[in-house]
């Protein structure tokens, strides 16, 4: 019995002792790797910024670009389903919101929900909000709105707004 | 934090003070910069920063940036940048981005916050020394709300520096905050032990662990304060007052399965193994691959083997045994599947992403069995560092892909632009030229009108402003005067009366006429004024029809050179960076195996004794005489003592000092045991020596199970 044990121990400690079949990974290795990950990062950050500004000269000169923005002013208990945009009668933009985005637009994020090109002079905005209240009561808000675009880039903000709905819920601004 | 503070500062309405020189500013905020904390807010910090430097690109890039609306918040815009940075953990970027600010000019408050951010940094990149010389260039007004994230990150910074007497003086002044709640009373103690405060230490400690709150983080930290103190009584010899600790320590928290463990052995020190099986028989039913429950496993019979049940020790050692088999061959199957690259791809799959606990969910998939044991590996610091790393440049690796894509449709649309503008132009601008000519013609006819009607008004013209019929009645009455009417004197006179007439109107009606004049030049300037509109807005459309297709190509081609670079770094990268979880889960499977290996030994060799006794009990022989046959084996092995796995991820700091982990079961296995109702501290937890710090997140996701 004594020597099955010793032989037992034996192996025991033999199988501590092996070396992992797995290299161990060092500090060095992952700080190494780390620091060049964050180059890459920051390389292709350079080429996304880049891109954002070829994409907005290539395909919305300032001339004719319009941008809209949403945001909202809203407790945390009312939500946000979806939003409808439509410009001068043609539908822009149809967004349904997840959980983060709502979040983000409560924290007072604005969302750049579409950007665009349009021509000097009026034109129609018609917004449409559905969701629910911070009640439970489901909402359908719809507002219109006539911009002047100029010679600038144009940018509007449609803002939501939870204490108004049902009584001029939609706020616009524009310059 | 900060972006907190961005945000807040962007939609104080209207009312702004901010940094455009020194004066306050009445604006309305900046849609793009609302835009980058959407991203921000929502964790997508990589198009959170992009939009953000795109604006701050073009903001500097406009003649006249105090027209911009961004002038008003650019500091702000620039810190945010440098925040989100950190965030997105190109600390190196951050790093630079947040000193331009410290030394720009710019309030304390920024300033202050700066600083902290930057102590940040090197703190998180192990730079001591660094962040403590940061953290002391705090001075003056601290932006509101962050005095006690300053604080707390002071007190870790002296921590580390080994300042304990400082620290623990800065924790001390936390108690009171609500969200450092059980953080700041956990470091104190562990100042204070750093310190040799024991008793004192041991106060602080209880009174966290004593803590009344619904905040998991905060009970987590509660059961980390109680089982410190439960294994620091262990280890000096307390055992009855260690009880009080571990039994606080609930029993569905992430420290629940060691404080089990603990409470078997307290009991065992004073052989009571009827008591001890209660918390191992718990625990024993839990999940095999925690070591503290292998322990149990390994517990349960050797209690009963203590109790003199030696048919239901060798039952519950054959139990282990199976347990044990099992697991090592699905340990096995994990590892192959790691090196099959199932894990990598378990990893990137997006749908378990969209949920919050997606580790859990991780854990749950049968296809990915290696998952199931990396909980631990997934809670370190390195191991996630690195896996952020890797969903990062799988991100990085999806967006170069894309815009190498989208590179393709710009030609494709600049190529479409050129063949319709190009055939049209020529004709075009022909037409332009001609209208141009025409153009400059009238204006000049204006041009002069208004510089006549200016000199009447010095010198009054009334013939100027004779009508058409007037004119040519004045003319057919000149050229009567060189006829022969004009020699009688009877047809002068009619001539000089008629011209009398027109010179009468002209006179009497010329303010009136010069009045009206102006009112038609104003009319004419209006039109001028729509014509001078639409030629600009066609030099605008011509100049931006040519724009829209010239002058992109070289820029595209260099473009997409810099993406198919970085396309190959980023896939060198992440088959480095894969390569690297890969190793750390294997690495990390393989300990497991050698524990579970041990463990497995010494179940066997347990089992085959308690067999023994069992046959020799039955056929009479009393344990006395058993243990002068056999004597080295007259102890049934003991659970396995403390393993590396069994410490929580904040207290990795003790490794420097404490005995090797392990110091391993082979070891144990080749000395005498220690008296085995007489269990070591380090079962439990070892003896803080050098404090670990407490990140409120890291307790948090050790209390979530989750990264």
């Amino acid at each position: 019995m004594l020597n099955v044990v010793k032989v037992l121990l034996l192996l025991c400690a033999a199988s501590v002792a092996l070396p992992g079949l797995a290299a161990e990974v060092s500090k060095e290795q992952i700080k190494g790797l780390d620091e060049q990950v964050q180059d890459i990062k920051s390389d292709v950050l350079a080429i996304s910024t880049e891109l954002n500004l070829l994409e907005e000269k290539l395909l919305f000169p300032s001339n004719t670009q319009v941008s809209l923005f949403i945001s909202l002013a809203a407790d945390d208990d009312f939500q946000l389903d979806a939003a409808e945009i439509e410009v001068d009668g043609k539908l822009v933009a149809h967004h349904i919101y997840s959980f983060k985005e709502q979040e983000a637009l409560r924290d007072g994020g604005l969302q750049r929900i579409y950007t665009g090109n349009v021509r000097n002079g009026e034109h129609l905005i018609k917004v449409g909000f559905k969701g629910k209240s911070a009640l439970g009561n489901k909402f359908t808000e719809v507002a219109d709105y006539t911009f002047s675009k100029g010679v600038g880039p144009g940018f509007v903000e449609i803002k939501l707004i939870e204490s108004a709905i049902g009584s001029n819920g939609i706020e616009f601004s524009d310059r | 934090m900060m972006r907190t503070r961005a945000l807040s500062l962007l939609f104080l309405p209207f009312s702004l003070l901010v940094q455009a020189g020194s004066e306050k500013i009445d604006s309305p905020r900046d849609a793009f910069f609302g835009e980058a904390l959407f991203y921000a807010s929502q964790d997508e910090w990589f198009d959170a920063i992009s939009r953000l430097d795109t604006e701050l690109k073009l903001h500097h890039g406009v003649d006249e940036p105090q027209l911009d609306q961004l002038h008003y918040y650019v500091n702000d815009a620039e810190f945010s940048v440098g925040d989100f940075e950190l965030s997105y953990r190109v600390h190196r970027q951050a790093g630079r981005a947040i000193k331009a600010v410290i030394e720009g000019n710019v309030e304390p408050e920024v300033r202050n916050e700066a600083i902290y951010r930057l102590a940040k940094i090197y703190f998180q990149k192990e730079q001591n020394l660094n962040a403590f010389h940061a953290i002391e260039r705090v001075e003056g007004d601290l932006p509101e709300g962050l005095e006690d994230d300053l604080d707390y990150l002071k007190g870790q910074i002296y921590m580390v520096n080994g300042r304990f007497e400082a620290a623990e003086k800065i924790f001390k002044s936390l108690s009171g905050s609500d969200e450092y709640e059980g953080y700041a009373g956990f470091n104190q103690g562990l100042s204070q032990i750093a310190q040799g405060s024991v008793k004192a230490a041991g106060l602080t400690l209880d009174s966290v662990g004593r803590l009344n709150s619904d905040d998991r983080a905060v009970l987590a930290m509660k059961d980390r304060a109680n089982l410190t103190l439960g294994s620091r009584l262990m280890d000096a010899g307390e055992p009855q007052a260690a009880t009080q600790f571990l039994e606080r320590v609930r029993l569905d928290g992430p420290y629940s399965n060691r404080a089990l463990l603990g409470l078997g052995w307290a009991s065992a020190s004073f052989d009571d193994y009827e008591k001890a099986l209660v918390p191992w028989t718990i625990l024993s039913q839990r999940h095999v691959t925690d070591p503290a429950v292998q322990n149990a496993l390994l517990g349960v019979p050797y209690a009963y083997g203590k109790l003199g049940l030696f048919g239901k020790a060798a039952l519950g050692y054959g139990h282990a045994l199976s347990m044990m088999n099992a697991e090592l061959d699905r340990l096995d199957a994990s590892i192959a599947s790691i090196r099959e690259g199932n894990f990598l791809e378990a990893l990137v799959r997006e749908e378990i992403k969209l949920d919050r606990n997606w580790v859990i969910k991780l854990r749950e998939l049968p296809e990915t069995p290696e998952t199931y044991y990396l909980m631990d590996l997934m809670a370190s610091h390195d191991f996630q560092s690195s896996l952020q790393n890797y969903f990062d440049l799988e991100q990085l690796r999806k967006k170069l892909e894309r815009w190498v894509d989208d590179y393709a449709a710009f030609e494709d649309v600049i190529d479409l632009r050129r063949r319709y503008y190009e055939p049209l132009l020529p004709a075009i601008d022909e037409q332009f030229r001609k209208l141009d000519s025409l153009i400059n013609l009238r204006l000049e006819q204006r041009d002069r009108i208004d510089r006549r009607l200016q000199a009447m008004l010095v010198a009054p013209r009334p013939d100027f402003l004779a009508t058409s019929q007037e004119r040519l009645m004045m003319r057919a009455i000149e050229a009567a005067e060189s006829t022969d009417v004009a020699r009688s004197e009877d047809g002068q006179r009619r001539i000089n009366r008629l011209k009398g007439v027109l010179t009468w109107q002209w006179e009497t009606e010329y303010h009136e006429r010069l009045t009206t004049t102006f009112e038609h030049l104003i009319e004419l300037d209006k039109d001028i004024a729509r014509l001078n509109e639409i030629y600009n807005s066609f030099v605008r459309t011509r100049q931006a029809a040519t724009q829209s297709y010239q002058g992109y190509d070289q820029q595209i081609t260099h473009m997409r050179q810099k993406t198919e670079r970085a396309q190959a770094t980023v896939k060198t990268l992440m088959l480095r960076q894969g390569r690297m979880l890969e190793m750390m889960a294997i690495d990390e499977l393989q300990k497991r195996s050698q524990q579970l290996e041990v463990a497995q030994v010494k179940a066997r060799f347990a089992l085959a004794e308690s067999y023994d006794r069992a046959t020799m009990k039955k056929s009479g022989i009393s344990s006395e005489g058993m243990a002068q046959q056999d004597k080295p084996s007259s102890e049934p092995p003991t659970p396995d003592q403390r393993t590396p796995d069994q410490r929580s991820p904040g207290l990795q700091q003790e490794d420097a000092v404490q005995p090797d982990a392990a110091q391993s079961d082979a070891d144990k296995l080749n000395k005498p045991q220690p008296d085995s109702a007489k269990p070591a501290a380090a079962e439990v937890e070892s003896p803080i020596t050098e404090p670990p710090l407490v990140e409120p997140t890291q307790a948090a996701a050790a209390e979530r199970g989750v990264l």
